[in-house]
């Protein structure tokens, strides 16, 4: 390992090492990274789909979905620029409840949003209670610029996974490459891996 | 300035990570545009104090020529440009935010490029003004620049057309080109700096595709 001269480092001595991921740091603000503009989409225009290599399409408005049952969850988040936030708390609805019935035909979705904004991700890593299209933040509305009204919130993968301003989730059978993922970063994104770029 | 062996080149308006390791193999990785074009033969970052910032606190006050540093990239295909590509370039800096677009300008001058350029760019005082010189030159020759400071109040005597308000519809308007017009728009800085000029552009009837963003960090400027 290189040695950088001089440089200590502003530990924390409050941080359980085990919940950071290698290369992150805690912080307590809560930082936006997006690629362009902040969409701001009305609630009476807003709805959800789900639809692609699954049997029956499925679409719910802003007032059907906020009925789904939904989960309060309390998660750490990891930035693929470096932050970590812990003890973060959301509330929304779990893929599983969205998923309920239906019957997949591939191993594949692509989360799609306002803003044209794309991420791909394993079907696997949006099901068995790893992942929520969440539209409550610290028991709040979720703020435009965190990705309301509504984003998927999938905490076991960096961030960006979690798409903002979320509209709909299409399942394939084929992986495609979403927008970061086609602009050099991982295709999976495992924190805990540090899979935060094409060459890791 | 650092000497990178080995680099594969970049894209003006990509970053790095950089890496710091204490004794005890204790780490702190942080993203730096890279300020220089990829014309240039060393990498050139340029990094501002934040008060109480574990990384660039170091990096301003104890790093000295001859150190030696972990460096990842380049980073990011997205908020970069080349001098191939239509439309005019049109640039919003606040800050720190305007490493990635010295590094566009400068490319765009080191290939000759013709490509109708614009800067708008916001800072607290004159003397907070990254790359204030180089700037000068720049609008001497072809870029448009427009500069708004931020703390004071009065536009300084050697930048006498400068505002000194935050960024408004009234500068975003000026800076153009027209809604419409074939243009690429880079926005750069602290979150709220950049939520609020990405907003006025499209406040003002410009594509959001047009519009890229890239955000430096939490708190405003
Ligand atoms: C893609 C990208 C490119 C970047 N390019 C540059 C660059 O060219 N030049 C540059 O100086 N910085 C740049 N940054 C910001 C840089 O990565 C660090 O966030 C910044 O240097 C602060 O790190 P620190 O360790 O000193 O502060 P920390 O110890 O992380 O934070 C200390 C305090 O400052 C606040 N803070 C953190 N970051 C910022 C910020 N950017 N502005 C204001 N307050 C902040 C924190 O909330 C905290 O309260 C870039 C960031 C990104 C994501």
């Amino acid at each position: 390992m290189a040695f950088t001269r001089g440089f200590h480092g502003r530990r924390r001595s409050d941080v359980d090492p085990a919940r950071l991921p290698p290369g992150q740091y805690e912080t307590n603000a809560f930082p936006v990274l997006s690629a362009g503009p902040t969409p701001h989409t009305p609630l009476e225009e807003w709805s959800f789909a789900i639809g692609g290599a699954l049997g029956e399409a499925r679409s719910w408005t802003w007032e059907e979905f906020t009925a789904l049952p939904s989960e309060t969850v309390t998660a750490d988040i990891h930035c693929v620029t470096k932050w970590s936030k812990l003890d973060t708390s959301w509330k929304g609805v779990p893929v599983d409840v969205l998923l309920a019935g239906t019957e997949p035909r591939g191993r594949f979705a692509v989360a799609w949003c306002d803003g044209g904004y794309t991420t791909n991700l394993p079907l696997e890593d949006l099901t068995g209670g790893k992942a929520w299209v969440a539209y409550q933040y610290g028991g709040e509305p979720l703020a435009p610029e965190h990705g309301g009204p509504a984003r998927l919130l999938v905490p076991r993968l960096y961030f960006w996974k979690s798409a903002k301003w979320l509209r709909g989730l299409n399942l394939a059978d084929q992986d495609e490459p979403g927008f970061w993922e086609s602009y050099g970063y991982h295709n999976r994104g495992d924190p805990w891996k540090e899979q935060r770029y094409w060459s890791d | 300035m650092l000497d990178v062996p080995g680099w594969p080149g970049h894209l003006a308006g990509q970053h790095v990570d950089v890496r710091l390791t204490a004794e005890d193999g204790y780490q702190a990785q942080r993203s730096y545009s890279i300020a220089s074009p990829p014309e240039s033969e060393r990498l050139e970052l340029t990094i501002e104090r934040i008060e109480d910032g574990e990384v660039s606190s170091y990096l301003v006050d104890d790093a000295r020529p001859g150190d030696v540093f972990e460096l990842r990239g380049p980073i990011g295909g997205y908020f970069a440009w080349h001098a191939g590509l239509d439309g005019a370039l049109a640039l919003i800096g606040g800050g720190s935010g305007v490493v990635p677009l010295v590094a566009m300008l400068r490319h765009r001058r080191a290939v000759g490029a013709q490509t109708d350029a614009r800067l708008l760019l916001s800072a607290r005082t004159l003397e907070d003004v990254l790359y204030r010189e180089q700037l000068r030159d720049l609008r001497d020759s072809s870029v448009a620049i427009h500069l708004t400071l931020t703390r004071v109040s009065a536009a300084p005597a050697d930048w006498s057309d400068a505002w000194t308000r935050r960024i408004d519809r009234e500068m975003v308007a000026e800076l153009g080109p027209a809604p419409g017009a074939d243009a690429r728009f880079y926005v750069c800085g602290p979150t709220p700096f950049v939520e609020e000029a990405a907003r006025l552009l499209v406040g003002l009837g410009h594509d959001a595709r047009s519009v890229r963003t890239e955000r430096f960090g939490p708190t405003g400027g």
